[in-house]
């Protein structure tokens, strides 16, 4: 009951959706249905799941006054204060200039622009990191820094001003080299993802079982 | 500009001011608006999934009285919360076996069609036909042979000497490297992007220094 009627799951569940991709048929088309149907709402309450867990980490934390407890409050208040507003004042979910919701503030005014800051704050991490990386002490190291700067050169107006083979070269190596490579890549990954695939469905991959109730 | 439009300038430019505070060293502020985000966006995850799955595709259906072998996802689903018992805890492996197995045996043929059976179909292609430019031809030669190249340079269960497995490698590093270096450039310049906005969001949008 513990492991072997989860693997069973799989196993059906996943040879079913196989099966019935190579079988064109009107009951297969139905299966398929079900599935796009059923699959949401199952992961739709690993929400709870999360939400639980994140809400017992931090209760414990203020409870226990620990370290930067204060922060907790950050988390917690938000995660119940949003969709109490959202379900309670719908109103509160509209935007507009005249009466913006609380809800909509909170993820124009505090979510999108700290998400949005966050990732462009990788650009100083990228430009150190580039400053370790791009040292052209081998010819391969040489290679991969002649195409990051003729790339870079290639899509500001700067490098038009030097020559108008910049951007073209820019161009081509992406559309030609680049995709070369990534095709080769794409191709690695295509087969482990189908041998993960089956790995899983015949049980042979048993990690996600983890260890509840061991 | 009202208020509330005025109000969220403010508090949109502090909390970006916060973030980048981190550039200096880790500080309270930083701290604060991290773990807002945190919670913020796990609030709006709440709303977003009973608004567009949980309401519309399990409570509407089955309050209407149709549909009643939603029950078995929505038991399922509720195996998930079995998970912070320990006695019954083992019972939350059901929903993701269900989960992993279908979706496992729904992205098979689609990862065949999409990763390997199309990849190989865009690169077994003619290198040159009449009235093709020679960047072009030359180009489609190189995605012919370099992912070739780039393969054999995976391929690990051959060592890379000889004409064919040993120059197949060396080639195909190089074009690994261009990949690599060309990746690289592109990344830099969206997250130069990205900062441009956010400088250009404190210049104008919350200075007023430039139009």
């Amino acid at each position: 009951m513990k492991r072997t009627v989860p693997l069973m799951l799989a196993l059906v569940g996943g040879v079913i959706m196989i099966i019935q991709y190579f079988i064109p048929h009107q009951v297969s088309q139905d299966v398929f249905d079900y599935y796009t149907s059923w699959a949401p709402v199952v992961s739709g309450f690993a929400l709870i799941l999360g939400v639980g867990s994140i809400t017992r980490l931090h209760y414990h934390k203020l409870r226990a006054r620990e370290k930067n407890w204060p922060f907790s409050i950050a988390v917690l208040v938000p995660i119940y204060l949003m969709p109490i507003f959202a379900f309670f004042v719908p109103a509160s979910l509209g935007g507009g200039s005249e009466f913006p919701g609380f809800f909509d503030f909170m993820y124009t005014r505090v979510q999108v622009p700290i998400q949005a800051t966050m990732f462009s704050m990788l650009a100083f991490y990228i430009a150190s990191a580039a400053f370790r990386a791009f040292r052209a002490k081998s010819l391969l190291a040489t290679v991969l820094l002649l195409a990051a700067v003729i790339v870079m050169l290639g899509q500001v107006p700067v490098g038009d001003l030097l020559g108008r083979w910049l951007p073209d070269t820019g161009q081509w190596i992406l559309r030609y080299p680049n995709l070369a490579a990534k095709r080769a890549i794409e191709l690695g990954v295509g087969f482990g993802m189908l041998a993960t695939c089956l790995k899983i469905i015949f049980g042979v991959e048993r990690g996600w079982l983890g260890g509840a109730g061991r | 500009m009202t208020f509330y439009e005025t109000a969220g300038v403010w508090v949109a430019a502090l909390f970006t001011l916060a973030i980048y505070s981190f550039l200096y060293r880790e500080n309270p502020l930083y701290r604060l608006a991290e773990h807002l985000v945190v919670g913020v966006s796990l609030g709006y995850s709440i709303v977003l999934t009973w608004q567009r799955i949980l309401y519309p595709r399990l409570v509407q259906p089955l309050a209407a009285g149709q549909e009643w072998l939603l029950i078995i996802p929505a038991t399922l689903g509720l195996l998930y919360i079995t998970r912070f018992f320990p006695k019954v805890a083992w019972l939350s492996r059901y929903p993701i076996g269900f989960l992993l197995g279908t979706g496992m045996g729904v992205s098979f043929p689609l990862d065949m069609q999409a990763l390997v059976l199309r990849q190989i179909h865009s690169t077994v292609i003619p290198v040159f036909t009449p009235g093709t430019p020679w960047d072009v031809a030359l180009g489609t030669a190189v995605i012919v042979l370099g992912t070739l190249a780039a393969l054999i340079y995976f391929f690990f269960s051959k060592p890379h000497k000889g004409p064919f497995f040993g120059l197949g490698s060396r080639v195909g590093i190089w074009l690994i490297m261009i990949g690599f270096g060309a990746t690289f450039g592109f990344t830099v310049m969206g997250r130069i992007s990205l900062l441009i906005g956010r400088v250009q969001f404190l210049l104008a949008d919350w200075l007023r220094v430039i139009h």
